[in-house]
């Protein structure tokens, strides 16, 4: 499957990442990671990247990784879209103190707004 | 998070546990603070297990028992504060206050057979007043847009919204005027 990674480098967003290099490995998924700028994420994308680039270094994928300029949500659908992914990835949320599940801006955008198939990683 | 807005005004004025009263179908409950007791937090685990999945919010409570036990050490733990609504033996409410930075998040969950009893109203006013007591100063929770039985509720006892740019509203009040190393 032609599957679309966006990370932004927040908690569940590394969570995504893991969780879709072991499935892409087992399936066989064409795999692209996004690196998707994230205001609100701790890690700059060059850290990101390196993080990416030392998960894939453990696994035998074959994983296209991309910086993705501007906007990350609305630029994260527009790319699957316009280049014929089938789904697009993404973290499923960070946890509230109390243990709630609240989605990001980013989760939010794509879920309302992609015609391409959104997995949440949980 | 550091957006978030609290009300200027102080709401301060709470009966803190324990209350005791007859619900709107005649059974006599008892609010009390959490005793750090084991049957206390069986008490939790049962009432937890029989939950209606329904009720969720945001994930919480979990479906499973060993995930009900995690989140209850962690909800459960020194720095929270805990009230459960008692009918005699049984938790028939529980409602929390977690520390999060210079604020507490706050949830209530009140067991189905106990619903649309008026438990939730004395529940809320009995954790707020709780805070009051432990010097608590800002709390915020947030809730479902569609839950207008909740919203209303919280907004009766003093929240305003301070947050409506999620998917959830978020709530806040202030339960003591802003103390001098405030600094937002």
């Amino acid at each position: 499957m032609k599957v679309l990674l966006g990370i932004g480098g927040s908690e569940d967003s590394i969570r995504a990442l893991k969780k879709t290099v072991d499935r892409a490995e087992s399936a066989g998924d064409d795999l692209t990671i996004g690196i998707l700028q994230n205001p609100n994420a701790d890690r700059t994308p060059d850290e990101i990247e390196s993080q990416v680039r030392e998960y894939l270094s453990e696994h035998a994928v074959d994983a296209t990784i991309r910086h993705i300029e501007g906007d990350p949500g609305s630029s994260l659908v527009d790319i699957a879209e316009s280049e014929d992914y089938e789904k697009i990835v993404i973290g499923g949320g960070q946890r509230s103190p109390m243990g709630k599940i609240q989605l990001g801006q980013i989760a939010e955008f794509v879920l309302l707004n992609s015609h391409t198939t959104v997995t949440l990683v949980r | 998070m550091t957006d978030r807005r609290y009300p200027a005004e102080v709401t301060a004025d709470f009966e803190p546990p324990p209350v005791s009263f007859e619900d709107r179908s005649g059974r006599t409950i008892t609010i009390r603070a959490y005793d750090g007791s084991e049957s206390a937090r069986e008490s939790l685990v049962d009432m937890y297990t029989a939950f209606d999945p329904a009720d969720r919010a945001q994930g919480i409570p979990p479906g499973q028992e060993s995930q009900i036990r995690r989140w209850l050490e962690t909800i459960l733990a020194d720095d929270c504060l805990n009230i459960i609504a008692w009918d005699g033996d049984t938790a028939a409410g529980h409602a929390t206050l977690v520390p999060d930075g210079d604020a507490y998040e706050l949830a209530i969950f009140v067991l189905q057979a106990y619903q649309e009893a008026g438990i939730g109203t004395h529940l809320i006013e009995a954790l707020l007043g709780y805070g009051v007591e432990n010097d608590i100063e800002k709390v915020w929770l947030t809730v479902e847009r569609w839950n207008r039985p909740a919203v209303g509720l919280y907004k009766k006892v003093g929240f305003e919204t301070s947050n409506a740019e999620s998917f959830e509203l978020e709530m806040a009040i202030r339960l003591a005027p802003e103390s001098d190393d405030d600094s937002e």
